[in-house]
């Protein structure tokens, strides 16, 4: 993948160590190749934005991450370890996802959702539970106590006991980045978190990430809105149909002719949408 | 009369629930039917005969001696046997088939029942010692319960029919505090309503099955054990009909609910009870009991198809 320019080093001075590496990760369907030897790394500290038309492979490529697909080839490696392909054993691990279709758990109020989030940092077992009470009780005190905090932190403190399922579209986003949060993870993968959401909720969303990444945790962030991405990320990298095409600051991804042909094909109209209109354009572009 | 078989379809109705929450639970976590819950039903009563018969086969016991060493060793044994056999069955025939279409383990259900019903009855009366299965055999009476019965406001009750009920009562609050009070009841109820995002909680979703099919069996195998007491006898086919009917109980609360399982089973006993004596003539009786069990079952599928607890809202809306 030779297209990647040379700004990782710099980066990687800037902010911490590598805290994801994912090495030549490829996923084929069949013929469809939907994911191709792309290269990705995460430090820690850093928010990188993963950008590319609709159908580019990029939540693909998350569902590799999290262990949700097993890559046909390539591996996944974070803070020094090998990744094993199980999403449990990835989100102990320390990696967190949210998704682009919001995935709660709809009949569960709030602060449950946050709880189940802590399931893999709590430690009583299936007998436990029921044997040994009185430790059980304070775990499951502490556990509240910083649901609660975690709740706050995201802006949802007065919804506690309401029903995920009635909780406004943007409030659904937070709680599902709450619920992450939970996991305590090193890394957060965000899956489109402002699709759907007007100017004043994509600016909030924006400083909550911020404030995720000053907690000390690395961002992984898909996003349409390119706006949102180049004020937020250090380095982006742009993904087209399932290649690598360009990773850089915003500003070099940004001035990058290719990525703005990949996206809106030839350049007769800024304005227009990265839809089903593009990938006709990339045949043509790119062959 | 009434209050004589209101008695009775309530014992039989717990008997009924104990086993439907099985079906239930599994199958709010992994969407199966599992056909062959009637035998991990059957298995608990083997387990439990197992158990007596290991202790050298005690008769002429004291009350005290039956009730408290006799009865729990033999539900222990019963909750083990079928809890292993639920094990092991996931393991073998549920787990491989578990991104197959839903037809696939529907039919290995099928085939587990019917090849546990063949083990226990050719090979059952294979071990030492052991009674042959071929036909019903002659469940051990325990000082205290079998063919006792107290007399409460003009009825008789046997103690059988207060052992369902409470066996009812206590594992249905057990269950209740497992689900909503423990890590692993959360665990489960994340699973049934999302499996995929459970597992990214760093759920291990293997495990949470397990505990659902393990869950099912012991209170199947506490069923089994009554089921022994209020009829003195078991068989290898008894998972059959008592399967069946745990599972039209289950459907009528509405599958996947586990309040619904209980009340359904209640509900299914006292009809049939009813049923058995109020309606005259040539459709009454006890041997049109099962038809109008049945005829409940279609009526609810008709008006109400998600059951009698069972909501409208489907899960993921």
């Amino acid at each position: 993948m030779s297209t990647a320019t040379t700004t990782r080093d710099l980066s990687a001075i800037e902010h911490g160590q590598m805290l994801l590496d994912a090495r030549q990760v490829t996923m084929r369907f069949g013929g469809l190749v939907a994911v191709n030897k792309v290269d990705l790394q995460v430090h820690s500290g850093e928010i990188v934005g993963l950008i590319g038309p609709n159908g580019a492979g990029k939540t693909t490529f998350f569902n590799c991450l999290t262990g949700m697909y097993r890559p046909t080839s390539g591996e996944v490696v974070f803070a020094g370890k090998l990744l094993p392909p199980r999403p449990a054993k990835v989100a102990r691990a320390g990696v967190a996802r949210t998704f682009q279709n919001i995935r709660l758990f709809q009949n569960m109020t709030t602060l449950e959702n946050v709880l189940v989030g802590m399931y893999c940092r709590t430690h009583a077992n299936a007998l436990d539970a029921v044997f040994r009470t009185p430790r059980h009780h304070r775990e499951e005190a502490d556990c509240r106590a910083r649901a609660m905090e975690l709740l706050g932190f995201v802006g949802l403190a007065d919804h506690v006991d309401d029903l995920a399922r009635s909780l406004p579209y943007g409030h659904q986003r937070r709680l599902e980045i709450a619920r992450a949060l939970a996991t305590e993870p090193k890394l957060l993968l965000l899956d489109e978190p402002t699709a759907g959401m007007n100017p004043q909720e994509t600016k909030e969303a924006e400083e909550l990430i911020f404030r995720i990444r000053d907690l000390g945790l690395a961002v992984l962030v898909i996003e349409h809105d390119m706006r949102f991405i180049f004020s937020l990320c250090d380095r982006v990298t742009c993904l087209v149909r399932g290649e690598v095409l360009v990773t850089g600051t915003g500003a070099q991804v940004q001035a990058d002719e290719r990525v703005v042909e990949a996206y809106i094909g030839a350049p007769f109209e800024p304005e227009a949408p990265a839809g089903t209109q593009t990938r006709e354009d990339d045949h043509g572009t790119d062959a | 009369m009434f209050f004589q078989q209101l008695i009775n379809g309530l014992s039989l109705g717990a008997l009924y629930g104990l086993i439907a929450v099985g079906y239930t639970v599994v199958y709010g976590i992994v969407k199966l039917i599992n056909f062959a819950h009637g035998e991990i039903f059957m298995s608990g009563a083997f387990g439990a005969l197992t158990v007596y018969l290991l202790m050298g086969s005690p008769a002429h016991v004291s009350t005290l001696f039956g009730l408290c060493v006799m009865l729990p060793l033999m539900m222990i044994g019963g909750i083990i046997a079928a809890v292993g056999i639920a094990l092991l069955m996931e393991r073998l025939a549920y787990r491989p088939l578990r991104d197959a279409p839903r037809l696939a383990p529907l039919i290995s259900a099928i085939g587990v029942s019917i090849s546990l019903q063949e083990i226990f009855r050719l090979f059952y009366g294979r071990i030492p010692g052991f009674p042959d299965a071929h036909a019903a055999i002659r469940f051990p009476d325990v000082a205290g319960i079998s063919g006792v019965s107290v007399r409460i406001g003009g009825v008789d009750v046997q103690m059988s029919a207060i052992f369902t009920l409470a066996a009812l009562a206590v594992c249905t609050a057990f269950l209740w505090f497992f689900i909503n009070r423990t890590r692993s009841g959360r665990a489960m109820i994340a699973t049934s309503q999302d499996p995929a995002t459970a597992s990214l909680m760093g759920i291990d979703v293997d495990r949470v099955i397990m505990i659902a099919f393990a869950l099912g069996a012991a209170l199947a195998a506490v069923a089994g054990v009554a089921h022994g007491l209020r009829y003195s006898n078991i068989d290898f086919r008894m998972g059959f009909t008592a399967g069946l009917k745990a599972f039209t109980a289950a459907v009528l609360g509405g599958i996947g609910n586990i309040n619904g399982a209980v009340v359904g089973g209640l509900v299914l006993g006292v009809v049939e009870a009813m049923a058995t004596t109020y309606i005259p003539g040539q459709f009454g009786g006890s041997a049109w009991k099962d038809v109008w069990a049945f005829v409940i079952l279609i009526l609810v599928l008709v008006f109400r198809p998600q059951g009698l607890l069972g909501s409208k809202v489907v899960d993921r809306a």
